[in-house]
């Protein structure tokens, strides 16, 4: 067998591994397959202590706060 | 290397892609006939058994335990049972749920009085490629499907799906 040939094949074998990467079933999670992600425990506001702490660190971070259901206009100012 | 050589060599790679676009499920649209429910295991949930579906206006409801408008489209599917049954539409409420035990106490809670099934296996669903949970298709007394309804917006959805079926039930067979 040639280098040529040798080449190709190497170029159809990666063709052939990486073909799958593209296929839709393998990248999208189907309707009827999200029961799991509809668990509660996949929801990121499960524990509303933890959801108050980051949004706290959050508007503290930025400086600003509102646009979460806190009154303000985001300036920062209240 | 000649071209001829390297189409030999590439052939296998054109094989596999091939392969591949042929086994992408198609989702099922109007005009299609729809899968027959009897080409698939279905279990027996609530509301008595499937009445025949050949010449029949059909209408098939894909809903899941862990879907909350599936829950909350249940009370008008079972008005449109009582009203349209007696009239010759049968109803099929078909449950995806991977989880047998989620499905069955789903199916108590609510207690359909419409025929109810569960697709265990999850082969219907994967024959038809629901596009989004609730799905439902009216099927004419041809065997295609007629209208598809995604999601369920109350009353909006209950508008739309009650003169589609006035409409098909007109239909002669």
């Amino acid at each position: 067998m040639t280098t040529r040939r040798l080449f190709f094949f190497a170029l159809a074998a990666a063709g052939l591994a990486t073909s799958g990467c593209t296929h839709p079933n393998l990248v999208r999670v189907k309707p009827w397959e999200r029961a799991t992600l509809t668990a509660y425990e996949m929801r990121p506001d499960r524990d509303p202590i933890h959801t108050t702490m980051m949004e706290h660190t959050f508007f503290s971070r930025e400086t600003a706060s509102g646009g979460r259901g806190v009154g303000g206009s985001g300036c920062g100012c209240n | 290397m000649s071209y001829r050589n390297l189409v030999s060599a590439l052939h296998p790679f054109f094989a596999l892609v091939g392969f591949a676009a042929a086994t992408v499920q198609a989702e099922v649209k109007v005009g299609d006939t729809f899968p027959p429910l009897a080409s698939v295991e279905l279990v027996k949930l609530a509301g008595g058994d499937l009445p025949a579906t050949a010449g029949n206006v059909v209408l098939v409801d894909f809903w899941a335990s862990w879907c909350a408008p599936c829950k909350a489209s249940f009370p008008m599917i079972a008005k449109l049972h009582q009203e349209y049954a007696p009239r010759g539409l049968v109803i099929a409420a078909v449950g995806i749920d991977e989880k047998a035990s989620a499905a069955v106490a789903f199916v108590k809670k609510l207690a359909p009085p419409f025929p109810t099934l569960h697709d265990r296996t999850q082969q219907l669903v994967q024959k038809v490629a629901v596009p989004t949970m609730p799905t439902s298709y009216l099927i004419g007394r041809d065997g295609r499907v007629r209208f598809v309804h995604e999601g369920y917006h109350g009353d909006a959805t209950e508008r739309e799906i009650r003169h589609e079926i006035e409409k098909l039930l007109a239909e002669k067979s």
